[in-house]
């Protein structure tokens, strides 16, 4: 029977990585993910790992880049302010090709904002986040279930591809606590890294590095990155269908938003209105198969979010103009009820229906 | 026919890049020297800075990674404390270190890491065409400091060996120049002194290394070095701030 437990999202972040063979944090206080780097200062010493408490967000995420060069499984998490912070590092890791995890527990913004949950760093996730051509791959997880599978994910993809990965909570998602299970006898399958600086022994040097100064060089290395983001695109994007089959509004929402929508969903099919939802799982790529199986029907695509319309660009791009595409949010730290979306779902049927 | 002079091991073929009169050549071979003394090359991991010597990755024939500007000591944190067994050292120039990385490099003295820096202080952003950097003497002319470096503007140069060696803990904290070849004997033992610290898991080191910068300065390259030693070398003193077990 695989281990059932009771956690905070933010424990089962940092315990799912642990299984997945991460030995090394090093992360910086802020709220609302201080949970995680707990956990991991309580446990990562018990299996021979090591957690640091960095000076700031830029000395965490470039000790993230010294131990992935290193060869280690390693990450760091945070919030909003402290995720742009990071950006520089991460730049830095997606150009030299080094494997890492950055969990992301989002709050509002912009500026210093609040310390409740918000989805507006979507934008900075999908988008790269930092200077350069290059993207992370993103995960926005629904539950601390699937937050614990994919972080474990996680760790994987970010060897395979040798690229940073965010996984994009909020404060909800990184505080409450459900049900988590663990697979058992799970063993991490890390791959071999000749490629660490790990010392060069007898062998010849190696070296990590972003510094082009030919350009024609700088941009056959962008090419070669190029290569592995249009990888991705064809094979990691991830979502939820939920009554898709009949759905006339098609509501698209990840994470608590998705849970908000879900119960919307619920109460407009008992008036009548056949809703149903794509929820991504993979912000990036994000995922564009299932807006094909029911862009044809679906009288109005609904982009919910807790921004001021982010995602939203992603879902007219994957409709690209053959639906109305409509945006309800809230911002600020302020959840969407059920209601709201409700109203919001009737709203694009009626709209719909006078077409 | 009997061989009198050979490449210092660690140091690759490839030709430097730097001025000439610059004497990062010199403070390459000194770590380069001691990397090979210690009998270390294997497991030496290089941290390269943003600033002159961005491209030190060339000229020894070791490990490096490329740090983003100001943060090779906590690269270096990184990866020391994924591999403790490595001999891991930045080398940072006064911009990188001094300006941008202060945190880092306060903090990783502060955390004591078993690692080595090599800290060039030329008194100006080389790479860059001459700025002010925080170790830019009273009057000296900069790009940016086209008048001189005014006090009520800027403030007095920073110190960094006095600062660093105010942390407690077991630190070896020196600081040398590259002026006249004595001065090169010397900076010698502290970098073998430095690279020891680290390779004995006694603590964090810092070898501080006065250096003349004749392109920016606009003199030649022996005046250069006679500016370092009579400009840089009153306001910054040389020798051993700390030795691990105590105060030097």
């Amino acid at each position: 029977m695989p281990e059932r437990l009771l956690m905070k999202g933010n424990e089962a972040a940092a315990e799912a990585a642990i299984r997945a063979g991460c030995r090394f944090f090093f992360g910086y206080p802020i709220t609302p993910q201080n949970e995680l780097p707990e956990y991991m200062a309580r446990r990562l010493p018990e299996v021979g790992g090591v957690f640091l408490q960095a000076e700031s967000e830029l000395a965490a995420i470039n000790m993230v880049y010294g131990a992935s060069g290193a060869g280690a499984r390693v990450m760091t998490s945070s919030s909003s302010p402290g995720v742009t912070l990071k950006q520089e590092g991460i730049s830095y890791l997606a150009a030299c090709e080094l494997p890492c995890v950055i969990v992301n527990m989002v709050r509002g913004g912009p500026g210093l904002g609040g310390i409740q949950p918000a989805q507006s760093d979507y934008f900075q996730a999908t988008r790269g986040g930092g200077h350069g051509d290059y993207r992370t791959l993103v995960f926005g997880p629904g539950s601390v279930q699937e937050l614990a599978e994919v972080m474990m994910r996680a760790f994987d993809v970010a060897d395979k591809y040798r690229n940073p990965v965010v996984v994009l909570g909020d404060g909800v998602l990184g505080q409450m606590m459900e049900p988590v299970e663990f697979p058992d006898d799970y063993t991490p399958d890390i791959p071999e890294k000749p490629w660490a600086c790990t010392g060069k022994g007898e062998g010849p040097k190696r070296l990590i590095n972003s510094l082009y100064l030919v350009p024609e060089l700088l941009e056959k290395h962008n090419l070669h990155l190029q290569e592995k983001f249009s990888a991705m695109e064809r094979d990691e994007p991830r979502w939820e269908e939920v009554d898709l089959d009949d759905a006339a509004v098609v509501v698209v929402a990840y994470g608590t938003t998705a849970r908000v929508s879900r119960a919307a969903i619920e109460m407009a099919r008992a008036e009548g209105i056949p809703a149903g939802m794509i929820r991504p799982i993979t912000l990036w790529p994000f995922p564009v198969t299932p807006f094909e199986k029911c862009v044809g029907r679906a009288r109005a695509f609904l982009s919910v979010e807790m921004s001021m319309g982010q995602m939203v660009e992603d879902v007219r791009l994957a409709v690209a103009g053959r639906a109305p595409v409509r945006f309800y949010g809230r911002t600020g730290g302020v959840i969407p009820s059920p209601r709201e979306v409700l109203a919001a779902i009737r709203d694009a049927f009626k709209a719909g229906e006078a077409q | 026919m009997k061989k009198v002079f050979a490449r210092t091991p660690v140091l690759t073929d490839a030709n430097m890049h730097y001025c000439p009169g610059c004497t990062h050549g010199v403070a390459h071979r000194l770590v380069a020297e001691a990397i090979d003394e210690l009998g270390v090359q294997g497991r030496t991991v290089g941290i390269a800075p943003v600033g002159c010597a961005v491209m030190a990755y060339n000229y020894l024939d070791i490990d490096w990674m490329q740090a983003a500007h100001g943060r090779a000591p906590a690269v270096a944190t990184g990866i020391k404390r994924v591999r403790p067994e490595s001999v891991v050292f930045t080398y940072q120039g006064d911009g990188d270190l001094a300006a941008i990385g202060t945190a880092e490099i306060v903090h990783a003295a502060m955390r004591n890491e078993r690692i080595t820096v090599i800290f060039i202080n030329n008194a100006t952003f080389g790479m860059t065409g001459g700025q002010m950097a925080p170790t830019t003497l009273i009057g000296q002319k900069t790009t940016t400091t086209p008048r001189g470096r005014d006090v009520k503007t800027w403030g007095y140069p920073l110190r960094v060996a006095e600062l660093l060696a105010a942390i407690n803990g077991d630190l070896y904290i020196a600081r040398v120049s590259l002026h006249d070849p004595a001065n090169v004997m010397k900076a010698k033992r502290a970098i073998l002194k430095a690279f020891k610290t680290q390779v004995e898991d006694r603590g964090f080191s810092m070898v501080e290394v006065l250096s003349g910068c004749s392109t920016n300065l606009g003199i030649s390259a022996l005046e250069a070095l006679r500016w370092v030693e009579e400009n840089m070398i009153p306001y910054y003193p040389l020798g051993e701030f700390r030795t691990p077990g105590g105060v030097a």
